[in-house]
């Protein structure tokens, strides 16, 4: 089936359209063309996520003293230069949203999923490029809202990135749940949108156009990962879609569904009968899910860049694939612990303990799978490398923490701490990123036929890296200590005066990796038209996206679609001369392919 | 001022870096520079493995040994004792797994960096070895999700009995309320419509018309005797609260339109706490900040700050506006004679609508 869908396919694109502007570089249903829409729309957002973490880091670090940069960056929101609790949780608010769902999902899975599965699998593009020009564009145009909605005169979204009615849903109860809220509503509610066309494309992309003996036991990890997280995203986002809209009603309109006995700037308000709880839990029934649609994509990234770096298959395929099927399933099962003191049912607290202690076990399994993966390897460390080892690294330290936080005992007293935010920071935040980093590093030249130079890429991961773990593992004490995350300052509770030298060195940590991303993002541009040309497989690999030219076109590869004979981790395989073989080339007489 | 030091400070860094990759660079000239990994890069970078290794755990020791004091502030409340040891037992396995998984991890990115010549081992699968730390896990969790349960529906089962005293924690954007049952018992009802009556008197929304508010009492400063349960009903008026007391381990949020419930039983009195070492150890260290911040705004001719003294707290932990870094109550512990005669004290619902 899958061999009549690409030959059908090879129709389409054997005549050459003529090429506009707009159409090749605008309004593109070319794939290669839209990943790198969403990569550098997704890094224009995470340049302003990472500057507004920066700033209220200052704040933190230094509580209400002036910064000449507040006064240059927020304006009339920091008078004499003094930060005002407002914006403080107007940027932690943003910031979170912008990372979670601009950067972390588009950013990345969108970039990545868009390059590589028609690459990966051998198709001259994605089913439908037209549903996938339209996903990217409502993608922008949500960026664009929520930019704009940093410009309104009382300012953005404040109520933290979940927005939790009634504090989202009153006007009243502060400046940024007036018409800042309703923009974050309206753009996420396209970004919605995006995301389900997106995830509908890739599916539907995978299940019909592999190329002929691309079955799904031969299918790279990468495209393992790509294809779970688009379902997790069409079983999940859609709920979020509805809370957004029931919210909208409930701001709007007048209804009641999540607002009950409100008594608010000297005035009883109508509502009777809502409950915030039920948002809570449409909320997280996407919240929840929404962390893994972040961090598979990140690690079956990493998974094909440790295989191809260590030169060594990669260790237990099946136990792999099954892991992502088991952390997708049991991730639409267990949101229920961010909720275990919202005042729901004991019970039911003890149930989403259980689901999500169980996730500690496929993830287990995927930590270990990496690490025998090195053993015996023979590692070529580059930049995507280091990132790749980087992300098991604070996969490791940040999900063990969760141990702690899922048993809904221990969550007692340290729930909304700061050793929440230390744990999924480095959990899905730092590991997410260095999927993302890892990616583009890898990637490059594919995308821009051109190399990163890799000298910067040492110097940005290991500024990174230090700084990463100098953020966030002293974090975890403040948290245990007991001070609330979203606290403007901590000045207000003498208890907590000698919290401050370790919130001085945390932030001096943050600014020093402010820094290090500019590293990066220099890289990044300066390779773009500078760097070195790349070979059409400078990394040696075997997957299929590095048997197609360098050169970018239509349908991907100028003749016939390779053919797969083999899996994609063939490395150092005893009996051929080079440490690899690529996917196409069919097995040597009497040579025996594993079976999985 | 500062900032623009700092800025410029890290600014220079970047420029230092910049400039070292381009002499590294240029000092390269000779050999033909594709941007893939060479031999020289998979060695210093795989020392650097290392070296990150003894970095992760210098920094561990580093925060256990400046920060260690912070964690879990001494608990007073008879539950305490279990979840600190539920704590300690997870904290340790943590330990162990991380200790453990990242010297496999950076050792073996050190131990098998690259070389021209060498050829990794083609290994694709092993049953056993996979088997055996999937069900390392599997039993491990088992034992913490038990032991979890045993304890979360200990100290979540509330059950109503004549020796607890009922309290209704009332919160509101930016401070939180208290009230007491008053001697039948009984809390009266109470809802946000009621709010205006008696001239803005009636704090939480006591309804008039039921006979059980009448000897309710409302106050700003929470008491409570020590060794008697205490049930917590938990209301919001406006938008979500949480009522975090973290020396009780207890947390709850407070929801409008609905009243959620959390019981302990205080098990020291705040005297009693403020001679622990540990808190006096705090309490001292604390002061010294204090005292050196005070020179500091004593100097710009702002007034010096009080001195601290341990008190037990009740903060906001669930997002709630502008203030919420500030919406605190103070939590006193005392003997149940003290207790009682603060209560004599406190005027009734009846009282204060007069």
């Amino acid at each position: 089936m899958s061999t009549v869908a690409a030959e059908v396919h090879e129709e389409d694109h054997g005549h050459h359209h003529k090429e506009t502007f707009m159409t090749k570089y605008v309004f593109s249903q070319d794939h290669k063309m839209i990943s790198k829409q969403y990569l550098i729309t997704g890094l224009f957002m995470g340049i302003i996520g990472i500057a507004m973490s920066l700033l209220f880091r200052l704040q933190l670090a230094w509580p209400e003293q002036p910064f000449g940069i507040f006064e240059v960056m927020l304006g009339k929101w920091a008078p004499d230069g003094v930060m005002d609790p407002n914006v403080y949780l107007a940027l932690v608010t943003i910031h979170g949203t912008i990372m979670v769902f601009f950067v972390l999902t588009a950013g990345l899975s969108g970039t990545f999923s868009n390059l590589l599965i028609p690459l990966q699998i051998g198709a001259r593009d994605m089913a439908s490029g037209l549903l996938n020009m339209i996903s990217f564009w409502l993608f922008f145009l949500s960026s664009v809202i929520m930019v704009i909605s940093l410009f309104v005169e009382a300012g953005p979204a404040a109520a933290g990135w979940t927005i939790y009615p009634p504090l989202s849903a009153l006007p009243q109860a502060q400046p940024g749940s007036g018409l800042g809220m309703t923009l974050w509503l309206s753009s996420m509610a396209i970004f919605i949108v995006s995301s389900l066309l997106g995830s509908l494309n890739y599916i539907v992309t995978v299940i019909n156009l592999r190329t002929k003996g691309m079955t799904m036991t031969r299918l790279p990890l990468t495209i393992w990962a790509f294809f779970v997280t688009a379902i997790i995203g069409v079983v999940s986002f859609p709920v979020l879609l509805s809370a957004s809209l029931l919210l909208i009603m409930d701001r709007s309109f007048g209804t009641s569904f999540f607002l009950s006995d409100i008594f608010i700037q000297g005035e009883v308000l109508h509502y009777q009968g809502g409950s915030p709880v039920l948002y809570e839990h449409l909320f997280w029934f996407l919240g929840h899910p929404e962390v893994y649609i972040v961090l598979l994509p990140a690690l079956g990234i990493t998974s094909e860049i440790i295989a191809t770096n260590a030169r060594k298959p990669i260790f237990g395929y099946r136990a792999m694939v099954a892991s992502i099927l088991a952390i997708a399933f049991l991730s639409t099962i267990v949101w229920g612990h961010h909720m275990f003191i919202s005042g729901m049912n004991p019970f039911l607290g003890s149930v989403f303990t259980f689901t999500t202690l169980l996730i500690a076990i496929p993830s287990a399994v995927k930590a270990f799978n990496y690490i025998t993966t090195l053993w015996k390897g023979n590692l070529q460390l580059n930049p995507a490398m280091l990132f790749s080892i980087g992300l098991v690294s604070t996969f490791i330290t940040g999900g063990l923490t969760g141990i702690i936080l899922g048993d809904s005992t221990l969550d007692i007293n340290v729930h909304d701490t700061y050793f929440v935010v230390a744990h999924f920071h480095l959990v899905m935040g730092i590991s997410a990123l260095y999927g993302l980093f890892a990616g583009v590093y890898h990637w490059f030249p594919k995308m821009f036929r051109r190399m990163m130079n890799k000298n910067l890429g040492y110097i940005h991961f290991w500024v990174t890296a230090v700084c990463a773990y100098g953020v966030f593992f002293p974090m975890h004490f403040i948290g245990m200590a007991g001070l609330p995350r979203r606290y403007y300052t901590n000045t207000a509770f003498p208890y907590f005066d000698d919290l401050t030298d370790i919130n001085v060195l945390i932030t001096i940590f943050a600014l020093i990796a402010g820094v290090g991303q500019l590293v990066f993002l220099y890289n990044f541009i300066h390779s773009m038209f500078y760097g070195k040309e790349a070979e059409q497989n400078p990394w040696r690999s075997n997957t299929l996206e590095w048997t197609a030219p360098v050169e970018h076109m239509h349908g991907n590869w100028p003749g016939e679609i390779p053919h797969v004979h083999r899996w994609a981790y063939d490395y150092s395989k005893p009996g051929h001369d080079e440490d690899f073989v690529q996917q196409h080339i069919p097995l040597k007489e009497g040579e025996e392919e594993l079976h999985h | 001022m500062n900032v623009v030091l700092i800025f410029s400070v890290l600014v220079l860094i970047a420029i230092a870096l910049w400039q070292i990759t381009k002499i590294f660079e240029l000092s390269q000239v000779k050999k033909v520079n594709t941007q893939v990994a060479d031999d020289n890069d998979n060695d210093w970078n795989g020392k650097l493995m290392f070296a990150f290794l003894i970095f992760i755990y210098g920094i561990t020791i580093f925060s256990f040994w400046a920060y260690g004091d912070l964690l879990l502030p001494e608990a007073a409340s008879e539950h305490g004792a279990d979840y600190d040891n539920l704590m300690w037992i997870s904290f340790a396995l943590i330990f162990f797994v991380q200790t453990i998984t990242q010297a496999m991890l950076h050792y073996f990115s050190y131990k098998y960096r690259g070389e021209k010549e060498k050829k990794a081992f083609y290994y694709t699968d092993n049953d056993k070895l996979e088997f055996i730390w999937t069900i390392i896990p599997v039993i491990t969790l088992a034992g913490l999700i038990l032991y979890g349960l045993y304890t979360w529906t200990d100290i979540m089962t509330v059950e109503e009995n004549e020796d607890a005293l009922v309290v209704e924690l009332y919160a509101q954007q930016f401070n939180w309320k208290a009230r007491y049952a008053g001697d039948d018992g009984v809390l009266g009802d109470a809802n946000v419509r009621f709010l205006q009556d008696f001239e803005g008197k009636n704090l939480v929304g006591i309804d008039a018309t039921d006979p059980n508010g009448f000897d309710d009492v409302v106050v700003q400063e929470l008491h409570l005797p020590i060794g008697r349960e205490v049930i917590f009903k938990m209301r919001s008026q406006d938008v979500l609260h949480s009522a975090f007391m973290p020396h009780f381990r207890a947390q709850m949020n407070c929801v409008p339109g609905m009243i959620t419930e959390f019981a302990f039983t205080p098990s020291k009195t705040t005297e009693e706490m403020r001679q622990n070492t540990d808190i006096v150890a705090k309490v001292k260290k604390i002061n010294k900040i204090r005292v050196e911040k005070s020179k500091e705004l004593v100097a710009s001719g702002d007034i010096a700050l009080d001195p601290y003294e341990f008190d037990f707290l009740l903060l906001c932990n669930k997002i709630c506006g502008v203030s919420h870094y500030n919406m605190q109550m103070k939590i006193i512990v005392e003997s149940s004679d003290e207790f009682e005669k603060w209560m004599l004290e406190q005027r009734t619902f009846a009282e204060v609508i007069q």
